[in-house]
């Protein structure tokens, strides 16, 4: 059995008829990752656990045990997820040495469909950037090409699923943070409806717009990793009751007669040629696939990034007050305790313990909530952002769902956007919009740029649809042929 | 009634805190035992650990609409829970979890009396909070409990409307009595359970301006509210009265020395940054909720008190004494619909047993004395069984058994004698022992009846029926 290359379908089903054991699976993988991780540094943490998890999926097959559709699949966490004895560190020396004493409810669930958990991934710092280089444990690079940045901010689980060091990875996605990476490095990544998937665990960005989903090789293993993670969770009152559809058996290439929307407002983007030849080969694809085009407008998509980063920055400067020294995390030292004063002690701990970039959301989304600037900023941005979600259900009136591409240009070069931070924040015009509105989102991989670099599409679909975008997904898969190229590092 | 203070008006609102009696914090599963260990009613959620998110507690949602309702607020079908951002240790999040612009009560009032006249007071808000942790000072170190983290708060918000101390500490009583007839809340102010903030200002009687406030914090008795209120509208008037003006600030009270001395100014007001908690969706009640909440409601003080006086025919001083309590109205209440008197259930309640509870402490749920027992009493004087001396005896000895009276009397033989020929027998002993008497009572001297009924009491220990003693005894002495 080819691990590199084997479905989750085929490789569980081979754990589970004993064809193959959960912990040489888990071994294979964990010395590529011994292999590969120098090289790229996708892993803040790798599991000592993992073997010892992997024995016990074994024993559980050998005692005829109920066992889940994921058994004996390693994955690999983004860093932001709570693991049970596992550091979990957000990218950030805030939390450097923090080890919860829970698993979030995504890793609880993948877990019990029998997954072992082989490490934690790297990330932008609390999931604030595009690029990887806000992490506190060092930029993750591309395995297509190391001098590129792996996109962000699930930058470590793009680069470890596009290595194959790991089988499956998760992400979240707060503005675009699965679908950005995924394209820059030639992934499948679904960022599923909000309330489809539980946020209990996660370490909070922005808690409007966070949610977690899977980022792996192919698109029936997406569907396969979604339905074993969705669903509502008594921990988080926003997850939805709604019932959860088998994904992976109602998968269907077959999209004759699919309407799919193209966005008017595409043209907002200053997209590099390389990315519209990709986009219009794959629209011609799906022509050939029997799809059928509908001109759709949701014209405040031009005010979707400062809406996102005004209400991203106001709700991550409230989640991130708990880092603050006292109970758990980094902590300042102080020489001189008799003169410190709780403000000193505040203002070291979080000043040397979080970052630039985080630093800057957390003043921006201060000042943002402040009276005198609440109503014109966070208020106006809430309400702009209902009606952003009423021009999308009229859109979604005539399509089935939005096509276009997930970013503006492929993966950039390491350093060469951040110290921009504006241009690198334009990099999620089409992403944030699904955030903004709570609409499933997806990237799935369709062409390389001139540089072989990957380029991704990107389908939006309504809410709690996700079958939709997922079928054409596969249909989109079935004719990129970018499944026969395979990283530079590999 | 209006008191004046030195041609001064003052205008108090007051802010009551109610912890209300779940099992369970608000937000999450941790206990809310008082005399837990330090610490140990915490966990993920209430510590505030990276990741972890609040889901509402039904039954705090429950109290605050039970509360809303009895203090005839307007229960919201939509409120809102937000974020009060600010730093301190003991606040795990960085965050207060509480209702802001759209709280769960609004717009309500309550009655009561002061010194016999009636108050009413209106109730702007009740909103529903997360209590924070305690930070214990002691010298160089803090030390940080969070047990309270989490635990559900109601903040009753009242309108401006309060006019002296003395109407305020009646104000908060008042308040405690409800939540405590609701069973919301156990009104423990030592502990912490009810805690009152007071908004204290003066202004010169018949001004319109509203004066300065000063905010009173953390007063942990109702005299101690009077008290702290009584030397607040002082001080202000000293200040005014001597040209200075009154500062905002927050102030505290100091009950040894009988005065309030400065907390902090107001002067760098906290900017909270609230803002709707995205982790919390809206909370929605329908009619049927409310309604079905609504039918839970017990009767009120207030209403009590006026069916005791207008039914039950109590005097309004005896009235309130026995609805202070919701326990003790319905003892009394079940003590006189059992004997059929109201007046004598009335009078045993609150003179014989509400001296014995108080002396050895005890509430009134746990009295060794049952009502029906209570009523099996009464109803032996009023049969003419025991007479009113000998049922005191018999109190004493159920208070300490807990034996029915019944039982105590038979044991004890204080069983009252009302058989004819027993007690001929005793009186005839009495007269013959006692000639002179006799003869003094045959001569007409019949000031001397009195001697013979007291000797023959206490022949039969007491237990003579005293009708027949009287009517056998006239019969005796008479016929000589």
């Amino acid at each position: 059995m080819d691990l590199l290359k084997a479905s989750f379908v085929e490789v569980a089903d081979a754990v589970k008829s004993k064809k193959i054991s959960a912990v040489e699976v888990t071994q294979f993988f964990l010395s590529r990752i011994e292999k590969l991780n120098p090289q790229l540094n996708a892993f803040i943490t790798v599991s000592e656990k993992a073997i010892a998890d992997a024995q016990e999926v074994d024993l559980k097959i050998s005692k005829s045990d109920c066992i889940g559709p994921l058994a004996g699949i390693p994955f690999g966490i983004k860093d932001m997820l709570c693991t049970k004895g596992l550091r979990t560190t957000a990218g950030s020396k805030m939390l450097e040495n923090f080890i919860p004493p829970y698993d979030a409810t995504v890793v609880a669930r993948l877990k019990s469909a029998g997954a072992i958990i082989l490490g934690k991934l790297n990330q932008d710092e609390f999931a604030m950037g595009s690029s990887n280089e806000t992490s506190y444990f060092g930029n993750c690079l591309n395995p297509w090409n190391t001098e590129y940045v792996p996109g962000g901010s699930s930058g470590g689980s793009a680069a470890a699923q596009a290595a194959r060091m790991v089988m499956g990875t998760i992400g979240t996605d707060t503005g675009g943070s699965i679908r950005q990476p995924s394209s820059f490095c030639g992934i499948v990544g679904i960022k599923p409806t909000y309330g489809r998937v539980s946020r209990y665990g996660i370490v909070a960005f922005a808690s409007s717009l966070d949610q977690a989903g899977p980022m792996v090789t192919s698109v029936q293993d997406a569907a396969l990793t979604l339905e074993s993670i969705c669903g509502h969770d008594s921990m988080d009152s926003t997850t939805s009751q709604k019932a959860v559809p088998s994904f992976s058996k109602n998968l269907n290439s077959n999209i004759k007669g699919m309407k799919i929307g193209l966005l008017k407002e595409y043209s907002l983007g200053k997209i590099h040629p390389d990315v519209e030849q990709t986009y219009q080969k794959a629209l011609e694809q799906l022509k050939l696939l029997g799809a059928e085009f509908v001109e759709i407008s949701v014209g405040l998509t031009e005010f979707a990034v400062p809406m996102y980063y005004l209400i991203s920055a106001s709700e991550a400067s409230s989640n991130l007050a708990r880092y603050d020294g006292v109970k758990y995390g980094f902590r300042a030292q102080f020489n001189d305790l008799s003169s410190m004063t709780l403000d000193d002690f505040y203002a070291e701990t979080r000043g040397q313990g979080f970052g630039t970039e985080v630093k800057r959301r957390i003043m921006l989304g201060t000042h943002c909530l402040s009276s005198g600037y609440y109503d014109a900023y966070y208020n106006k941005a809430g309400q702009v952002r209902r009606m952003l979600r009423d021009q999308y259900a009229q859109a979604f009136e005539q399509c089935d769902a939005i096509i276009s591409p997930v970013t503006t240009s492929a993966a950039f070069k390491i350093k060469e956007r951040s110290s921009d931070p504006l241009t690198m924040y334009m990099n999620d015009i089409f992403t944030t919009s699904a955030n903004l509105a709570g609409l499933a989102g997806m990237s799935v991989p369709f062409g390389f740029s001139s540089l072989g670099l990957p380029i991704g599409i990107h389908l939006v679909g309504s809410h709690f649809d996700e079958q939709k975008i997922l079928n054409i997904g596969a249909a989109l898969e079935s004719v990129s042929g970018t499944r026969e190229k395979t990283p530079h590092v590999y | 009634m209006s008191i004046n203070y030195r041609g001064y008006e003052p205008v108090i609102g007051i802010e009551v805190h109610v912890q209300l009696k779940t099992k369970t914090k608000i937000f999450c599963s941790d206990a809310t035992n008082f005399n837990a260990g330090d610490n140990e009613n915490t966990s993920p959620i209430s510590v505030g650990m990276p990741g972890t998110l609040p889901v509402i507690n039904k039954k705090a949602i429950e109290y605050a609409i039970k509360t809303g309702l009895a203090l005839d607020c307007k229960i919201q079908k939509k409120s809102v829970f937000s974020r009060k951002n600010y730093f301190y240790p003991d606040l795990p999040k960085g965050y207060q979890i509480s209702q802001y612009d759209l709280p769960i009560c609004e717009n309500g009032n309550i009655k009561f009396f002061v010194d016999g006249v009636e108050k009413q007071v209106s109730i702007t808000r009740a909103h529903l909070e997360e209590d924070a942790g305690k930070s214990i000072h002691t010298g160089e170190f803090t030390f940080l409990n969070y047990n309270r983290a989490g635990i559900p708060l109601l903040e009753i918000v009242s309108g401006p409307d309060i006019r002296s101390a003395r109407e305020a500490a009646e104000y908060g009583r008042t308040i405690r009595q409800i939540v405590r007839y609701l069973d919301v809340c156990d009104g423990n102010l030592e502990e912490g359970s009810l805690r009152c903030d007071c908004n204290v200002s003066v202004r010169k009687v018949g001004a319109e301006k509203l004066g300065t406030k000063v905010e009173l914090k953390n007063i942990n008795s109702f005299r101690f509210v009077e008290k702290a209120i009584d030397y607040e509208i002082d001080r202000q008037i000293d200040q005014l009265e001597s040209g200075k003006t009154i500062s905002q600030e927050t102030r505290l009270y100091d009950p040894d020395k009988n005065r309030t001395f400065t907390m902090r100014t107001k002067e760098n007001a906290e900017d909270y940054r609230y803002f709707p908690d995205p982790d919390l969706l809206p909370l929605v009640l329908s009619a049927d909720d409310i309604e079905r909440i609504r039918k839970t409601l017990p009767e009120l003080p207030i209403k009590k008190t006026e069916r005791f006086q207008k039914s039950l025919g109590l005097s309004k001083q005896d009235a309130d004494m026995l609805t202070s309590e919701k326990e003790l109205a319905e003892f009394f209440e079940l003590t006189g619909q059992s004997c059929g008197n109201y007046k004598a259930s009335a009078n045993w309640v609150m003179v014989e047993l509400l001296r014995e509870l108080n002396n050895e402490k005890i509430e009134i749920k746990d009295s060794p004395i049952t009502a029906t027992h209570l009523a099996q009493l009464i109803s032996l004087i009023d049969g003419g069984k025991i007479s009113g001396k000998i049922a005191k005896t018999v109190f004493a000895e159920m208070w300490k058994s807990k034996n029915s009276p019944q039982s105590i009397i038979e044991k004890q033989g204080l069983g009252q004698v009302s058989d004819a020929g027993a007690l001929e027998k005793v009186i005839e002993s009495v007269l013959s022992e006692n000639p002179s008497q006799v003869a003094e009572y045959r001569s007409g001297k019949t000031k001397v009846f009195g001697f013979f009924v007291g000797a023959v009491m206490k022949a039969s220990k007491g237990q003579a029926n005293p009708d027949m003693v009287n009517g056998i005894l006239k019969k005796k002495l008479d016929q000589g």
